[in-house]
């Protein structure tokens, strides 16, 4: 292969590794908006978390737990936190218009960002993971396996969610919760048990992002605003729909690299925010519409 | 207790409900002007930020608190009115007074401009659009480097008023007193809004999109007139927020800005304009509140005790506490104390239990 198609390749394989991140963080978004028509803000900031946690388990300077014990220490811890973070605040707000919500994560990631500061200190660290540096050679092409790793999670992860929701009696019961929440009680459903279950979920997935984004870089407290531009990944995909999430994730992934090669400096970091206003001008309800006229 | 007898219509819209509380606000301003006298320079500063954060909440306010339209990119007017005001005394070389109203015309006129497209979104998306928007100032301040200086930022020229220097440092006094009239004149104006059917259009919209066009309501139009007066107030905000900083560059205007401003007027009480008063009083209070902690801290524990981000992290508990057990911010609580001691004993403890309420989706429409 000549240099510039191998050097496109490349781009793209790693546009799309990042692009997975942003899509499992947009994941998290999606699926709290679809089961509990909640907007998550703080959900970049729980990736963060869910980060420092397994390095916090992981790392030998800390606890220095095998690898995947600590992963899977990291999802439960993540899903607990997911799952009392709704008991104790958001269940306080409930039936209250959106707004309440979006400023009360925006809160909670702040106080996130706040409280791993203060446990784990304001310098970048690197989660020892197994998977981090090794490379896969393809004839000439080399690819990391981190990043081989975090596209092949995103995919099966998306896959099982949208199985859930469209199979599963509880994947339908969290349908139905977050599209009128009255009915919902009517039918049977325990609206307020599922928002909890569904918060875990969304710690969990953001405890896998976490995990899979530092094996691919170090992390820091402010690592969490990357979840503006997963929020950006999530609209421009159709807020509430989970391709449409992964979809909005690797665009934006996509467009980043491509920026950053072709345009000028200065002017590449702008391009995600530029393609969301256009989608919203555009498409107000993004790429993959989940607004659906009432039948009468 | 305290009956108001009502015996024309025009008394729902008087100015001042009574003569007390209209009492209450003349002896308030007798206060706030007599300030420099009562103050050293360094708590006169803080004092003139307290006024400069209240007019930016008040724009904020008109928007949010009033015409229900939640905007998380506030900062980025807050630029538009600083950099357009120092640009037009610097290069235009327009007086202050001018270029000051100007700027704040200016800023109005980008907030109608922004307002038309995003009429297209609801809710939870003009909120996410507003805040791409903040990002993306940021950026263009920096791009639009021959005018605002890039990176390095511009420096606030000198204000002259009627042959009068006004200086934030050699004259913080006349800053204040220039902030305070400003803080005057947008108050009455906004009061006076709200007491036109414009601003009672406005509640409608925030409180029903649907009744209030049934009620002959235009509600695009609506719309863009309160983001229009939004953005000038908060412009005239950003314009003295230059003057009161002296240097600026995108730094300044970060999108943490833009969420600060909200969390600001949701802890001071959304819908009250008192309550971007109580929400910068809050604001500014806090880093001098830790300062001063800390000092005693460390007086008593010895060693250092810095915390970074401990500011944001106090602002933001406060603000989850507020929501969860006083959702109508500082002035909700304060308007409660005094139900109850005006009605005393005759309150009861479910008068002002909030409404069950259910949620529906917005997808379906």
């Amino acid at each position: 292969m000549e240099s510039g198609t191998l050097e496109t390749l490349q781009l793209i394989v790693s546009g799309l590794a990042n692009g997975c991140v942003y899509g499992l963080i947009a994941l998290g978004f999606a699926l709290i908006y679809k089961a509990a028509e909640q907007v998550n803000f703080a959900q970049g900031d729980l990736m963060m978390f869910g980060a420092f946690v397994a390095l916090g388990l992981a790392n030998e300077s800390h606890m220095g737990l095998p690898f995947w014990v600590a992963c899977i220490g990291a999802i439960a811890v993540m899903a607990a936190l997911g799952w009392l973070l709704e008991r104790a605040v958001l269940r306080q707000v409930f039936g209250q218009p959106q707004i309440a919500v979006v400023i009360l994560t925006i809160a909670i990631g702040f106080l996130l960002r706040f409280v791993a500061g203060i446990i784990w200190g304001h310098d970048p660290l690197t989660l020892e993971s197994p998977i981090a540096g090794v490379n896969q050679h393809f004839g000439t092409l080399v690819l990391g396996l981190d990043e081989l790793a975090v596209i092949a999670v995103t995919l099966a992860l998306t896959g099982l969610l949208f199985g859930f929701f469209s199979r599963t009696r509880l994947g339908i019961a969290m349908q139905a919760s977050s599209q009128n929440q009255l009915a919902a009680y009517y039918m049977g459903i325990p609206v307020k048990r599922i928002h909890g279950l569904t918060w875990a979920l969304a710690g969990a997935i953001a405890a896998v992002a976490g995990i899979l984004f530092a094996s691919k870089g170090s992390i820091d407290p402010n690592t969490g605003l990357l979840g503006i531009k997963a929020f950006a990944a999530a609209v421009i995909g159709g807020f509430g729909s989970l391709p449409g999430a992964l979809a909005g994730g690797l665009i934006v992934g996509l467009i980043e690299p491509f920026a950053a090669r072709y345009v000028a400096s200065g002017y590449s970091q702008i391009a995600p925010y530029a393609m969301l206003i256009l989608v919203l001008l555009i498409r107000p309800r993004g790429l993959f519409a989940q607004v659906h006229a009432k039948k009468v | 207790m305290r009956t108001a007898f009502k015996t024309s219509y025009a008394q729902d819209i008087r100015l001042f409900p009574d003569v007390r509380r209209a009492l209450r606000y003349v002896a308030l301003v007798a206060l706030a002007a007599a300030m420099p006298l009562l103050l050293d320079d360094f708590l006169l500063g803080e004092a003139t930020n307290v006024l400069i954060w209240a007019i930016a909440g008040m724009g904020l306010m008109v928007l949010t608190g009033h015409a229900g339209q939640a905007s998380l990119g506030h900062a980025a007017f807050l630029a538009v009115g600083c950099y357009a005001n120092a640009i037009l005394m610097d290069r235009a070389g327009l007086p202050f007074v001018a270029s000051f109203l100007t700027a704040g015309v200016i800023t109005g006129l980008v907030g109608v401009l922004i307002a038309v497209p995003a009429f297209r979104l609801h809710g939870i998306y003009l909120a996410i659009a507003t805040l791409a928007l903040s990002i993306l100032t940021e950026d263009i301040i920096v791009l639009a480097e021959p005018w605002t200086g890039g990176v390095i930022g511009l420096v606030a020229p000198d204000i002259t008023i009627a042959g009068v220097e006004v200086d934030r440092y050699a004259s913080p006094d006349l800053f204040y007193w220039l902030c305070l009239s400003v803080v005057l004149i947008v108050t009455l104006g906004y009061r006076n809004v709200l007491r036109t059917p414009l601003g009672r259009a406005f509640v409608a919209i925030r409180d029903s999109e649907i009744s209030a066009q049934a009620m002959g309501v235009n509600v695009a139009r609506t719309k863009a007139l309160a983001f229009g007066l939004s953005c000038m107030v908060t412009g005239w905000a950003g314009a003295l927020m230059g003057h009161f900083v002296y240097t600026f560059n995108h730094e300044v205007f970060t999108v943490i800005i833009s969420i600060q401003l909200l969390v600001m007027i949701v802890i001071g009480g959304l819908g009250s304009i008192q309550g971007a008063f109580w929400g910068a009083l809050v604001l500014v209070s806090i880093p001098q509140a830790i300062n001063i902690a800390r000092d005693g801290a460390q007086a008593a524990f010895g060693g250092s005790m810095v915390i970074p981000g401990i500011e944001t992290g106090i602002f933001m508990a406060i603000l989850i506490l507020f929501i969860l057990f006083e959702p109508r911010g500082i002035h909700g609580r304060i308007a409660k104390w005094t139900i109850y001691v005006e009605l005393f004993p005759l309150c009861r403890r479910d008068m002002f239990r909030r409404q069950k309420s259910f949620l529906k989706t917005e997808r379906m429409r």
